[in-house]
């Protein structure tokens, strides 16, 4: 309990994933989804490290840098997709939005 | 020991904010909280001797991503309370926290992979900035240009969908860009005919 080891970190790891996983469940506003995206990267983020960290690699860091680079890039074109849809709709909530009866 | 502090002290932080983030009505509220967040997980990245990535989260996601969102808040009305209908609390709630006892068992099964050798053992004797260079700029080159490739058609992406019709207020209504037109020709007239004269 007292010595923090790789499963300390995982286990953190995945309980924010699952924080993020329920929000993007529960979420019906895109931009509040978006943010919930955003916390199951930081999850697997932290797991990358504390893997890295575990088996004395920087494989794990490095993926860490391309998984940041990768949620940057989908923040940039996100959000213009976001304000396309808020000029077209006047609403970001995906009950207005959807199109399809599925 | 000030290991273990630091790590519950970021852990249940880090856990508090993302609740706050998830669970929050109001988008402001939701944003500071995921930025705050993000900071706490920085933290993390330093206690696992990471410091470059801490870095590297600390500029991206709390100063690049959160500046990114705040600027797309202008363009949303984010000062009022997020209506949404839920249908099925109940199913998320229990979905999500199976998926927490998967990971858990998933994670504190005993590690399979005894004979995973490092590929890229972190080198001795420098800091961790300069390892993560030499990896980085020996064995993850290409990647490393995709990557930045990647982030340019995104740039373009974001500037070609959110640059159209800029002129185009979302925000005022429609009547009031109306009287806005209306005087600008009124202007462009009188200049016009001052001109003219």
């Amino acid at each position: 309990m007292l010595e923090i080891g790789v499963n300390h970190y995982l286990i953190l790891s995945g309980i924010l994933f699952s924080i993020g996983f329920m929000g993007v469940l529960r979420r019906k506003n895109l931009l509040m989804l978006f943010f919930a995206t955003e916390v199951m990267l930081n999850a697997v983020n932290i797991a990358f490290a504390a893997i890295g960290n575990y088996y004395g690699d920087l494989s794990g860091q490095m993926f860490a840098f391309f998984v940041i680079a990768v949620a940057a890039s989908e923040v940039a074109v996100g959000l213009g997709l976001l304000i396309v849809l808020y000029k077209k709709y006047g609403s970001l909530d995906l009950d207005v939005i959807s199109s399809m009866k599925g | 020991m000030y290991e273990t502090i630091a790590f519950y002290t970021f852990a249940i932080s880090t856990t508090i904010l993302f609740l706050i983030t998830v669970m929050s009505k109001n988008v402001l509220y939701a944003m500071t909280a995921l930025a705050s967040g993000m900071v706490m997980i920085s933290g993390f990245f330093f206690l696992l001797g990471a410091d470059f990535l801490g870095v590297v989260q600390l500029i991206v996601y709390v100063g690049a991503v959160m500046a990114l969102y705040g600027f797309a808040m202008m363009f949303f009305d984010a000062t009022r309370d997020i209506k949404e209908k839920h249908q099925n609390p109940a199913l998320v709630f229990l979905l999500g926290g199976l998926m927490a006892l998967m990971f858990v068992v998933i994670f504190s099964a005993p590690i399979i992979g005894d004979n995973v050798q490092a590929l890229y053992p972190i080198v001795e004797g420098v800091g961790n900035a300069q390892a993560v260079g030499m990896v980085l700029f020996t064995k993850y080159l290409v990647p490393f240009e995709v990557a930045a490739l990647m982030l340019l058609v995104a740039m373009i992406a974001g500037i070609i969908l959110a640059g159209k019709k800029m002129d185009y207020s979302l925000t005022t209504s429609e009547a009031a860009d109306e009287e806005i037109n209306v005087e600008e020709k009124l202007q462009a007239d009188i200049e016009r005919e001052k001109g003219e004269a």
